[in-house]
């Protein structure tokens, strides 16, 4: 961990910027098929079970989703002026900009924990004393825990990558050229598309009528 | 010893002629082996772990011959019986199986085959060898706690509301070794793409190097969804998840589908390193350019493609509509056609060659035979009504064996043999490893045809127990694992036989092509003392031994002996 | 049957065919293997190092014409095998709606088999010879897989869904069945006897059997004590449907589609009536899922397919087999 930003086996860092963005990108086809697959088998089941589906879709709280939506895509915006200003050398602005994509991923993950809060006192976990009482809708909020859970988890990851990134370049330790501002703004992003995609599985169904 | 056999062996210069300095003895100690990210000591690194579960997975197939050698249950309970051949799956499959060839030889090679000083990322790289460690520690803890008893499959709903096994800690264990692969995975990946040396453009890639490409794109986007599937399952074992519920209009074929997404892929993983494998060989001994090229490049680029769209052929009496089945099966004879041009290029690439038989190229052409017998009672099983007989039956079991055990494992062994001197720079006693091949061949053809024949005489896989007509068979099968099991238990004696007794080798023993034999053996730290520039195709061997020496020859100059 | 087990008998319609592709397969594949390993042997030991053999390079033109040639051939092979293979499948589908329906439910470990009278037997299946036979199955717990080798028939049992396999024995006498998927502890003791007989001798032998409760008769009974008829019987207060003559019968759900009353929509019916309403009533009815046990719901199911369209007597259960 040198001040340079060059490792082995690379000769130029130009290279090698390709290379982090590219390992990202294929690291991202990976992720996208783990949640491609999970939202795949949430939307057979919701095949077969139509009704219940969308009664559970009517239970999930729009408001939280939908401010936590705001929230994640703003983040992603700060990120992208992040990253940018990374590798354009402006550490003032990018501290800001990757702070203020902090706050706002924190803010998400408190505003989430707050929904699950109120969910369970509302008796929308799927074990004894479940609220619904089509037996299909447990398998609905089955899905609803565990894919807002793994989002949580990768945004989570997403968050301590970015702190210790930036807490690193701000004591001096990584040079802001790093390509690695680059990949943590490539997943950050990534982590803000599933986040679209759930929205409206989870949060929209059964309201349109 | 031949003349040919003399000279692989490096002139003794005296008995204290030191080592060229090389990544073996670069840097000393412990630390220097763990923390390192020298791709060439991660290979060896995996080696010892794989060789350790080899033995774990290996104890369970002897558990399981022992068991049906007689036709009552007589050695261990059913329970027992049930936890041993799913722990030999599991074990075969994600801890030995889809890591081998790709993590050691391939690790080792990728670099070198194509000039590059590592691999793109070599601290994921060894990232991925903890994630390894460490679900494989996980596995043992579940193997210690008590074992799991769901089969590789994990099926629901048996795995998530009956089984009363340590299911969550193996599919755990699952998970973690699958994003191990993901890492090699992408590794490799970004390595072809990025660090190939000036002029070696795709297509003078060596088939190895290809074949790590596909088989790496394959993990990546296959194995998120193993994670995924099993991640359904911990949700339900775990936290009362419902999602294969029956009872509560979960649907279990669902996971059947999501598992087959991935495990059907996940073959032609285990498979098609050993395809890059034995182009090496077949080529190298016979002294002859590969048949077909292009045709093999793009064999293994269809098979990736085409692997990841057959997985209903697993499921063709679960209850999936016949429609369904039709189109899966169509699916599985068209994925037939790429392996069908793979065998035929390397028996065409025998055609006017020179050919000698050292153990690697014994190990090659059994590999052929058993991978065309294996392939083609695939094509029995990927005819649904034969299919309908025969599923669930050892027909299946004998029909995997066949492709892993008679294809992947003994392309391992090959390539093992016709690399270790360029791991270790030492040569093994060439004598042994014939007669090793050889018994390999036979004591596997013994072991695992017999499973065709009671196979398709009706008798089920996962018995502890089974009506005494099947006996006969099973004691061949048994018998022929004895054998088996001292053909791959040999070449373990004479190559650590080698290391320390064995002769030193040259830089390029066989006389090969390919940039990895251009480098000493062992290679050095960085591989390459100035990184090659690279002016012609793979596999320029001369057909008739004669002229120079590849590495001595112009640029594009032929062939020789063109007659 | 005892001795060793090599080609297991011929003994229902299909099999005879499966034989005939099986025979067909191993032929072609013969020939691939002896013509692989003629040429391997052949190459090796014509072009094995300092043999005479001439040597040199193909034209480049050649090369490709052979590759494309057996790519073609191979390519060419196996869609004949598939097409084959699926003509096979295809005609052996049709059901015949005449057909003896047998209801069979697995459970761990064994095998429970209900004829249409109402004859009960565990883990064996009498079957009479050159009739059709429809079997209707499912499992109380996990996913098990009906197999009669000398059929060449199988078919995986699921619990919560039913699954059916058609089959018409041709060949009287005992052969084995088996639990083929894995389904824990005994899955290797979940085994069986198929007994093909004479039609007389099936006749005989299911009227000397117990007489159990008829099952729709059984299934009646659960209506009343389950307290199905408290909203569905005609008296009743609550608005609901009226079952009788509903089996077979197209139903307008409250989603503007329609469907076939089929075993499977009384089923959904019962244990989550919520997936489909009928059209022109409230959901009030509670879902039966995890309250009926697997028996009882085929019991109520007999029932309510026994009930004939209105005008014949009400509630006296008819039997619902293709027997005299
Ligand atoms: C490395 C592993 C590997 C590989 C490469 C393959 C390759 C193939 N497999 Fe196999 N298979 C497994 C491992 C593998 N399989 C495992 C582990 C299972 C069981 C899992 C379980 O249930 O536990 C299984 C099960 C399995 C089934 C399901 C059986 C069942 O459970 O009912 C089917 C069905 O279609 C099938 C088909 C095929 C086919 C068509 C190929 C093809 O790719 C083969 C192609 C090769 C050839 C055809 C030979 C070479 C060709 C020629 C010499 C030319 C002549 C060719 C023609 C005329 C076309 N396999
Ligand atoms: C992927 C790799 C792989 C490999 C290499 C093997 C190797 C072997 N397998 Fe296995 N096998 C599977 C994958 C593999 N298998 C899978 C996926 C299943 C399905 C599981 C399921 O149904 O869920 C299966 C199932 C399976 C069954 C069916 C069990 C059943 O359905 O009831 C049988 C039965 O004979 C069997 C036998 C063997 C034998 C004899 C070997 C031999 O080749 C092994 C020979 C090797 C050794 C013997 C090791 C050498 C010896 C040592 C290293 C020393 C250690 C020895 C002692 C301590 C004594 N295997
Ligand atoms: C609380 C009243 C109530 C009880 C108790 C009840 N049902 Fe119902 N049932 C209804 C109503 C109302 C409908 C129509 C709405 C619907 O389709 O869900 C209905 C619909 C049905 C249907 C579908 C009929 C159609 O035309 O689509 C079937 C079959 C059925 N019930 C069977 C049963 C059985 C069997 C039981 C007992 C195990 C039972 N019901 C108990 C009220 C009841
Ligand atoms: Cu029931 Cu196996
Ligand atoms: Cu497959």
């Amino acid at each position: 961990m040198s001040g340079g930003a060059l490792r082995e086996p690379w000769h130029s860092l130009r290279r090698q910027r390709e290379a982090a963005s590219f390992g990202m990108w294929l690291f991202l086809a990976s992720e996208a098929l783990l949640f491609g697959g999970l939202i795949l088998a949430f939307i057979a089941t919701r095949w077969f079970h139509p009704a219940a589906f969308a009664a559970a879709g009517r239970e999930a709280d729009i408001v939280y989703g939908t401010a936590n939506t705001l929230l994640l895509l703003t983040s992603s915006l700060t990120m992208a002026v992040g990253a940018q200003a990374a590798r354009a050398e402006l550490p003032r602005l990018a501290g800001r900009a990757l702070g203020l994509t902090l706050a706002l991923g924190l803010a998400f993950l408190c505003l989430k924990g707050l929904e699950w809060r109120a969910d369970l006192a509302k008796g929308l976990w799927p074990g004894p004393g479940f609220a619904l009482e089509q037996p299909a809708a447990r398998i609905a909020f089955a899905f609803y825990w565990l894919l807002t859970g793994l989002h949580g988890l990768h945004l989570l990851g997403g968050l301590s990558a970015i702190a210790w990134l930036a807490g690193q370049a701000v004591l001096g330790r990584r040079p802001w050229r790093s390509p690695a501002f680059e990949a943590a703004a490539l997943y950050w992003h990534l982590i803000d598309v599933v986040w679209m995609f759930l929205y409206p599985l989870l949060y929209l169904d059964g309201r349109a009528a | 010893m031949s003349e040919l056999a003399a000279g692989r062996v490096r002139p003794a210069e005296g008995p204290a002629e030191p080592w060229p300095d090389n990544y073996l003895t670069a840097e000393q100690g412990l630390g220097s082996w763990l923390l390192t990210t020298d791709h060439k000591r991660i290979a060896l690194l995996y080696m010892a772990t794989l060789l350790a579960f080899f033995v774990i997975g290996g104890f369970g197939a002897v558990m399981i011959r022992l068991e049906l050698f007689t036709p009552e249950q007589d050695l261990m309970t059913a329970d027992a019986y049930n936890r041993m051949f799913t722990l030999h799956g599991t074990v075969m499959v994600w801890f030995f199986l889809v890591p081998s060839i790709p993590n050691t030889l391939g690790n080792f090679l990728l670099p070198l085959m194509i000039g590059a000083r590592d691999l793109a990322f070599p601290r994921v790289n060894l990232l991925s060898w903890y994630l390894f460690v460490g679900a494989g520690l996980l596995l043992v803890v579940a193997l210690v706690a008590g074992g799991v008893d769901t089969g590789w499959t994990f099926y629901t709903p048996f795995s998530t509301m009956f089984s009363n096994g340590y299911v969550l800690l193996a599919a755990l264990a699952v998970i973690l070794a699958g994003f191990s692969s993901i890492a090699t995975g992408l590794n490799f990946i970004a390595t072809v793409h990025l660090l190939r040396a000036p002029g070696m453009h795709w297509f003078r890639l060596p088939l190895l190097v290809w074949a790590l490409y596909g088989t790496s794109v394959v993990m990546v986007l296959a194995t998120p969804v193993l994670a995924a599937s099993l991640l359904l399952i911990v949700a339900e074992r775990a936290f009362g998840l419902p999602v294969f519920d029956p009872a509560q209009g979960g649907d279990p074929l669902l996971f059947q589908h999501l598992f087959w997404f991935y495990s059907h892929p996940a073959v032609y993983i285990m498979i098609l390193p050993s395809f890059g494998v034995i182009s090496e060989i077949v080529t190298c001994f016979a002294r002859r350019r590969i048949f077909g090229y292009t045709f093999m490049v793009y064999a293994i680029l269809w098979i990736a493609v085409v692997g990841f769209l057959v997985w209903g052929h697993h499921m063709f009496v679960s209850g999936q509509s016949l429609f369904t089945s039709l189109v899966f099966s169509f699916l599985s004879f068209v994925i037939a056609v790429p392996s069908a041009i793979k065998v035929f290029n390397w028996t065409f690439t025998l055609y006017r060659g020179q050919i000698t038989f050292e153990a690697p190229m014994l190990y090659a052409l059994g590999f052929i035979g058993l991978f065309t017998l294996g392939g083609l009672t695939g094509l029995f099983l990927a005819a649904i009504p034969i299919d309908v007989h025969v599923t669930d039956t050892y027909f299946v079991v004998a029909h995997f064996h066949f492709i892993m055990v008679g294809g992947a494992v003994t392309a391992l062994y090959g390539g093992l043999s016709f690399w270790w001197p360029k791991i270790t720079g030492r040569l093994y006693p060439e004598g042994w490893a014939r007669f090793a091949a050889i018994l390999m061949f036979f004591g596997f053809a013994f072991t695992f045809f017999p499973m065709f024949v009671m196979g398709f005489a009706g008798m089920p896989r996962r018995y502890a127990a089974y009506p005494p007509e099947f006996q006969i068979w099973h004691v061949m099968s048994s018998c022929g694992a004895v054998l088996l099991a001292a053909a791959y238990l040999l070449p373990m004696a004479y190559l650590t036989f080698s290391l320390f007794r064995g002769a030193r080798a040259t830089d390029d023993p066989w006389d090969a092509t390919g940039l990895e034999w251009r480098t000493a053996s062992p290679p050095p730290r960085g591989n390459f003392g100035v990184l090659p520039v690279v002016a012609e195709g793979p596999y320029l061997y001369h057909p008739e031994a004669e002229g120079p020496h590849h590495s001595e020859r112009e640029p594009h100059q032929n062939q020789g002996g063109n007659l | 049957m005892s001795g060793i087990a090599f080609w297991p008998p011929a003994a229902s319609e299909v099999a005879a065919g499966v034989d005939a592709i099986v025979i067909a397969m191993l032929a072609i594949s013969g020939a691939i293997v002896l013509l692989v390993a003629a040429l391997l042997l052949g190459f090796a030991i014509r072009y094995r190092r300092g043999s005479a053999a001439r040597r040199g390079e193909l034209p480049e033109l050649i090369q490709k014409e052979v590759e494309v040639g057996w790519t073609a051939a191979t390519a060419f092979l196996a869609m004949f095998l598939f097409a084959w293979a699926s003509i096979a499948v295809l005609g052996g589908q049709r059901g015949d709606p005449d057909a003896l329906e047998i209801h069979i439910l697995a459970r761990q470990w064994m095998w429970k088999a209900r004829h249409p009278d109402g004859a009960r037997e565990i883990d064996a299946l009498h079957l009479p010879r050159g009739e059709p036979v429809r079997l209707v199955m499912r499992s109380e717990d996990v996913i098990h897989s009906f197999y009669v080798p000398s059929f060449r028939l199988k078919q995986d049992v699921l619990p919560g869904r039913m699954t059916q396999l058609s089959l018409k024995p041709t060949q009287t006498g005992e052969f084995p069945l088996f639990c083929a998927e894995y389904c824990g502890t005994l899955h290797s003791r979940m085994l069986g006897k198929v007994v093909v007989m004479e039609p007389e001798d099936y006749a005989r032998w299911r009227a000397a059997q117990p007489q159990a409760d008829d099952l729709a008769r059984e299934g009646r009974a659960l209506f009343e004590s389950v307290g199905c008829s408290g909203c569905h019987a005609p008296a009743s207060r609550v608005h609901a449907p009226e079952l009788r003559g509903l089996y077979g019968r197209q139903v307008a759900l409250a989603d503007g589609s329609v469907r076939r009353a089929d075993e499977a929509y009384l089923r959904d019916s019962i244990l989550q009536p919520r997936r489909d309403i009928a059209a022109g009533y409230e959901p009030v009815m509670p879902p039966f899922a995890g309250i009926l046990g697997e028996g009882e719901l085929q019991a109520i199911l007999a029932y309510l397919m026994s009930m004939p369209a209105r005008g014949a007597s009400p509630g006296e259960p008819r039997n619902m087999s293709s027997e005299p």
